[in-house]
């Protein structure tokens, strides 16, 4: 049946909508929580690891969805691990080669997407089961909901915390001769902590039919 | 010896997994519901990682880094395998995991039927390729020094855990706005005590 389904059927299309808001990786499916909040003190960083990620996401669904029914299941992890980590590896190289500085700001986090959790949950539960098409815009929809949240929780931290946006200083001069500081708690890693809680509140007041009983 | 407890102590408080690193946050926020399993997987995380640290140590000093290759002969000096460390630490963890469980089963059931389920997912813990990372970047200069590393961040998460889960069940019977029940509640108050683990940092060690 999906031989004959358009490209971007609109149940394709719910692959990549959903994971924006109502299927979040992060605020509802609980996924990928070590990197999204290590990364997040400026923007910088948070883009390029989105975009890693992305890049990560989407290529091993793929290459598992091709494969699903070759892998036996007993080693299927083992299986997985390996076609992320050759991934990860290609990734880490490019970075090294042509983005030094953030690769170092990001240190262990490049080789962390090797166990984050986005990226073992997405192809267990959706490569294994479905053709390469809609696994790739799976990859694609996820990864940008984890983006989302990434660049969010960044914003406010490198706002409040430093001030500047993506490097750049925002906030005028003639507000620190008033006497305004920029909050170094921001920056620390608790608030992040703190910030994506705030978020989850904010989307579950919004949309009542994410609140846990 | 002091240098090693230095270690520990600093990996277990100051440089504490969760709270500084955010490691292992996913089974971190999934697991802790209740106080009896967040133990059963502290320990086996203090376990995997105070067996796999040392072990990719090893594996680091001897096979990976600039210049590791010398023992097998001196024009080999130039070699360096260290791109090759994502894929090597994982495959170490995961084969590392697998007989872990396999041994734990054979020698010791009753401790195999409260980790049981819990073994297989640490291979996937952030934590414990974190771990390995840390090792390799902060370039401990022996054994001992790895192992008490390990040894110690795994205490650490195992602190948090139970901490949480502790928190997590008296919390319940807390009247909390509805939207932050559950998953909210949680990331704040993970960033509570994050902000007191800070006063650790003021140690000198």
């Amino acid at each position: 049946m999906s031989d004959k389904e358009p490209l971007f059927s609109a149940k394709n299309r719910k692959l990549l909508t959903n994971p924006l808001g109502s299927d979040n990786p992060i605020t509802i499916q609980v996924l990928g929580i070590c990197s999204a909040l290590a990364v997040t003190a400026k923007l910088e960083p948070a883009v390029v690891m989105t975009i890693s990620v992305m890049a990560v996401l989407a290529l091993a669904n793929v290459i598992v969805s091709l494969l699903r029914n070759t892998i036996p299941s007993r080693i299927r992890i083992i299986v997985q691990l390996v076609i992320v980590a050759a991934l990860v590896i290609l990734v880490d190289q490019i970075l090294k080669a042509y983005a030094y500085d953030v690769s170092k700001q990001l240190s262990v986090f490049v080789g962390l997407i090797i166990t984050n959790c986005i990226i073992m949950g997405r192809l267990e539960a959706f490569a294994l089961g479905n053709r390469p098409w809609p696994a790739f815009l799976d990859g694609i929809g996820n990864a940008a909901g984890y983006g989302i949240i990434l660049v969010i929780v960044a914003f406010f931290r490198e706002l409040l915390g430093s001030g500047t946006l993506y490097g750049f200083n925002v906030i005028p001069q003639a507000f620190y001769d008033m006497g305004y500081q920029n909050n170094g708690l921001m920056i620390l890693p608790p608030m992040a902590l703190v910030t994506v809680g705030i978020i989850i509140w904010v989307q579950r007041s919004r949309n009542k039919a994410l609140i846990e009983s | 010896m002091e240098n090693l407890i230095n270690i520990f102590i600093k990996s277990i408080f100051i440089d504490n997994m969760v709270f500084a690193f955010f490691f292992g946050m996913c089974s971190y926020l999934a697991v802790s519901k209740t106080v009896k399993t967040s133990m059963g997987l502290g320990i086996a995380v203090v376990f995997v990682l105070g067996i796999t640290v040392p072990m990719n140590y090893m594996l680091n000093k001897y096979i990976l880094s600039e210049g590791a290759l010398t023992w097998i002969s001196a024009s080999m000096a130039d070699v360096d395998l260290s791109f090759l460390s994502f894929i090597m630490f994982i495959a170490v963890i995961a084969s590392m995991v697998q007989l872990v469980e396999m041994i734990v089963e054979k020698f010791a059931p009753a401790l195999y039927s409260s980790l049981g389920i819990f073994l297989p997912l640490i291979a996937v813990n952030c934590a414990i390729l974190g771990g390995s990372l840390f090792m390799q970047e902060r370039g401990y200069s022996t054994l001992a020094e790895a192992t008490s590393f390990g040894l110690g961040s795994g205490i650490g998460w195992l602190l948090a855990i139970v901490g949480i889960a502790a928190i997590r069940e008296k919390i319940r019977y807390s009247n909390i706005p509805a939207p932050l029940r559950g998953l909210g509640i949680t990331f704040i108050v993970t960033g509570l005590m994050g902000i007191a683990f800070m006063s650790f940092m003021g140690i000198k060690l």
